[in-house]
């Protein structure tokens, strides 16, 4: 061959091994890192793994805020409409933190079907809703409506 | 004034925008010389139009005019006189204004200041801006016009501004942050018109080279403000969270620190000419990109402003037609262009391709990252979030090798360099380098809180000192140990030596403060303390603050260090009148060692609350560091050559550059 195409050659392969590298490692970490939402249904329902960091979240349930008289720890319960999700966490919640106010939390869910949160996340001003709970509420509130259309 | 005064001279903008797009580049064409002029006096139009627009926003705000909708949904009688100011740039629609603003001011500059280039070049420069300027205007008069009135009824009251945007950091943030993502368009533009005319030599790099160091150096600012903001005002101490927003800004960065390197080979030997072509267009398109990503609504995050599925839509056909159009010209015409020189083995050629690959790499793995979720969201494969792990895992070990590399970067010729004398070079500071990075973490473990040496800590040392010591080294060396010979060096090479102190110093406070970080959450009552490494702190309980716009819980925290110095600290949780809001704010005693961080939980039962303490070792090094750089970048960019070419305007390549190549 001659030198100057065996030395294209020598970089091409060069380049199709580190794309592939990078490829495979790139993959690697993001299955990783990607942390799947959940919702209370769905968890309910045990689509979600056990034991693995997941998000989940809903509309924190009026009345069910429990702070403990001596740590940080605190229980509160998140809903989608249809079913309902026990939280755990010990520390501070965010600022916008309330009863009948969206939250999402990260955590993995125990053999109690309680998700056990390292962080809870409020929206971050009054008009918002994170998007992926306004998707299951509006999901809630579409298949009640057909469920409704049916019984007519 | 009215805000149909504005509205009307931001249509006048539009219209000279349009002239300014089509007649230089006929003219350029053509070889109509008064057509190719009239851009600049286009240019600058637009620039007091859009600037009469943006004082009337203002005017408007500072009137509580309410019947304009976005005074109504920003603004508030209570808001004191500088955040209704600043509050024009608070939301999307008078954001945006700015930025047309801005990007008619780089455009007005480009026209003062282009004496020195070819008529025909910056006529179809400023021909290419007047294209953007087009779109954005477009954009904002038919999607999001800051000056649409809420009639017949309008509100007594306004909501209030966001409080967490009722800060000094957002009067300037913003306005930096966009000079920077505008200024990304001057690259492209200089990049387009030389495709577009074919000619594109160290000339064209000499011209542009100012240009791309100023506005990388914006952007510089601008995100490290953010981040410095985000520390503060967020009010947990958090200072870089690789939020989908902050990528959008990080990636154009990135980019740009890219090209500051490659058109610097470009300038010098006449190398890497396509690549810093496509540089120039990649990073505006992440610009865009980071435009359509924050202005969709498509991205959960603090930045996010409301969302409007028609903006998204506009964005991303303004992204698409301009990388479509800019990469198929690219595709065209770059195969014409032949490198000129050759270089071997180790040389600056050598790294600055390193630098480059590391930069591109590290570019690429934030942007899959950023935007897997929202690729997995569209294709129904389940809605996910992408964690900071995953970013840390490619970034921190890209920058390790980036920093290595960067520690030879003085040393090495143009052309070829002998390894031998690199690793001369190398082996006493890489020695020193070492030491330090062996003993320092050992002598911060405190065996008795059973912590163990810090890798992280001896790493981030091992590089910090290795850039640091090979750049004295270099600065000895050529100045031969004397001051009058260093005061001779060129700006650009100051530039580059404060730049890269100034990295070394950034990448020291990330990693010293990410291993040496305490921090703890408790609940306290009045009177409890609590011992964190040498400080100790007392809790003094929380009383009631009334203020104009908001009433305030006032902490009161008061720190005792090793030599018995108390310090005391008020913390505030603050309830917003107007929406309603609270927020943290947190006490910080700053100090170029280490900052004492306090921030107010929520109120528990009796008189506890819920508390967090944090000490943060050289966490100020972070932005020190940024500010270093930006201003290296600022001193390379005003170096002595490109002033003397104006008035020489021979074209000759360039030999006054670097001192001593």
């Amino acid at each position: 061959m001659h030198p100057l195409r065996r030395q294209r050659l020598q970089i091409v392969i060069l380049i199709i091994f580190a794309g592939a590298c990078a490829s495979a490692l790139i993959i690697y970490a993001l299955g990783q890192n990607a942390n799947f939402f959940y919702t209370p249904t769905q968890i309910e329902e045990g689509q979600a793994p056990k034991g693995t960091l997941i998000r989940a979240g809903g509309m924190v349930v009026e009345g069910s805020v429990k702070r403990d008289d001596i740590s940080l720890a605190v229980e509160f319960s998140v809903t989608d409409g249809a079913a309902i999700l026990r939280v755990r966490h010990i520390g501070i919640l965010p600022d916008l933190f309330a009863e009948g106010e969206a939250a999402i939390a990260a955590g993995r869910i125990d053999d109690n079907n309680i998700l056990q949160a390292t962080e809870v996340l409020a929206k971050h001003d009054e008009k918002y809703t994170p998007p992926e709970v306004a998707d299951s509420m509006n999901a809630t509130y579409q298949s009640r409506q057909e469920a409704k259309a049916e019984l007519k | 004034m009215s805000p149909e005064l504005g509205h009307l001279a931001v249509i006048a903008a539009l219209c000279l925008s349009f002239f300014q797009a089509v007649i230089p580049m006929v003219g350029s064409f053509v070889g109509h010389r008064s057509w190719m002029r009239l851009g600049h006096s286009l240019a600058l139009g637009q620039f007091v139009f859009l600037g009469l627009a943006f004082v009337c926003l203002i005017s408007v705000f500072i009137q509580d005019d309410f019947s304009v909708a976005y005074v109504a949904n920003n603004s508030n009688t209570l808001l004191p006189l500088h955040y209704k100011v600043s509050a024009v740039w608070g939301a999307h629609e008078g954001s945006l204004l700015l930025w047309t603003l801005i990007l008619a001011g780089w455009s007005g500059a480009i026209a003062l200041f282009s004496g020195h280039m070819p008529q025909t070049f910056s006529a179809r420069v400023l021909s290419i801006l007047g294209f953007i300027s087009l779109g954005f205007l477009l954009f904002l008069l038919f999607t999001s016009n800051p000056f649409e009135r809420l009639l017949p009824v309008s509100p007594i009251e306004g909501r209030d501004l966001n409080p967490l945007l009722q800060d000094f950091g957002l009067i300037v943030h913003p306005p930096m942050l966009y000079m920077g993502y505008v200024g990304s368009s001057v690259p492209f533009a200089f990049a387009i018109a030389a495709l577009i005319g074919g000619q594109f030599d160290s000339a064209w790099a000499r011209w542009s080279r100012p240009w791309i160091n100023t506005s990388w150096v914006f952007l510089t600012l601008g995100i490290s403000l953010g981040s410095w903001w985000a520390y503060y005002e967020l009010g947990w101490g958090g200072w870089w969270f690789w939020d989908p927003v902050e990528n959008a800004s990080f990636m154009p960065w990135l980019m740009s620190t890219a090209l500051v390197h490659s058109v610097a080979a470009t300038e010098k030997r006449g190398v890497f000419r396509s690549w810093t072509l496509l540089l120039a267009i990649l990073s505006f398109s992440l610009s865009l990109l980071g435009a359509f990503l924050v202005r969709s609504g498509i991205l959960t995050s603090v930045h996010s402003f409301a969302n409007d599925p028609e903006r998204g839509i506009f964005i991303l056909w303004f992204l698409v037609i301009v990388v479509g159009a800019s990469l198929l010209l690219f595709a065209i015409r770059s195969p014409q262009m032949a490198n000129s020189t050759t270089h071997r083995g180790w040389s600056r050629e050598t790294i600055l391709l390193v630098n480059n690959v590391l930069l591109v790499t590290s570019t690429a793995t934030i942007f899959i990252g950023t935007l897997y979720p929202l690729f997995s969201d569209v294709f129904q494969l389940g809605k996910i979030s992408v964690g900071a792990p995953y970013f840390n895992f490619f970034f921190v070990p890209l920058m390790i090798i980036l920093m290595l590399a960067l520690g030879f970067a003085g040393f090495t010729r143009w052309g070829s360099t002998d390894v031998n004398l690199l690793l001369r070079r190398g082996l006493f500071p890489g020695l020193l380098s070492f030491f330090i990075a062996l003993l320092v973490p050992a002598l911060l473990t405190d065996s008795s809180s059973g912590s163990s040496y810090s890798f992280t800590a001896g790493i981030t040392l091992f590089v910090s000192a290795w850039v640091l010591f090979m750049t004295i080294e270099d600065i000895y060396l050529k100045s031969r140990g004397s001051w009058i010979n260093a005061k001779r060096f060129t700006c650009s090479y100051w530039g580059m030596v404060i730049a890269h102190i100034g990295l070394a110093a950034c990448a020291l406070g990330v990693g010293m403060s990410s291993s040496y970080d305490e921090q703890r959450d408790l609940r306290m009552m009045p009177g409890d303390a609590v011992k964190i490494s040498d400080y100790e702190f007392r809790f003094g309980g929380v009383n009631r603050v009334d203020n104009a716009n908001f009433v305030a819980f006032r902490g009161e925290v008061s720190v005792t260090d090793k030599t018995g110095m108390t310090i005391n600290l008020f913390p505030e949780k603050r309830n917003y009148k107007a929406g309603g809001q609270v927020m943290t704010e947190a006490a910080i005693d700053a100090s170029l060692a280490r900052d004492l961080y306090v921030s107010l939980g929520e109120p528990l039962q009796g008189e506890a609350w819920a508390v967090r303490l944090q000490i943060k070792p050289l966490v100020r090094f972070i932005w020190l560091g940024s500010v270093l750089i930006g201003f290296g970048g600022l001193l390379a960019a005003f170096d002595k050559r490109y002033r003397r070419r104006k008035k020489l305007l021979d074209g000759q390549s360039n030999r006054g550059g670097l001192a001593f190549e």
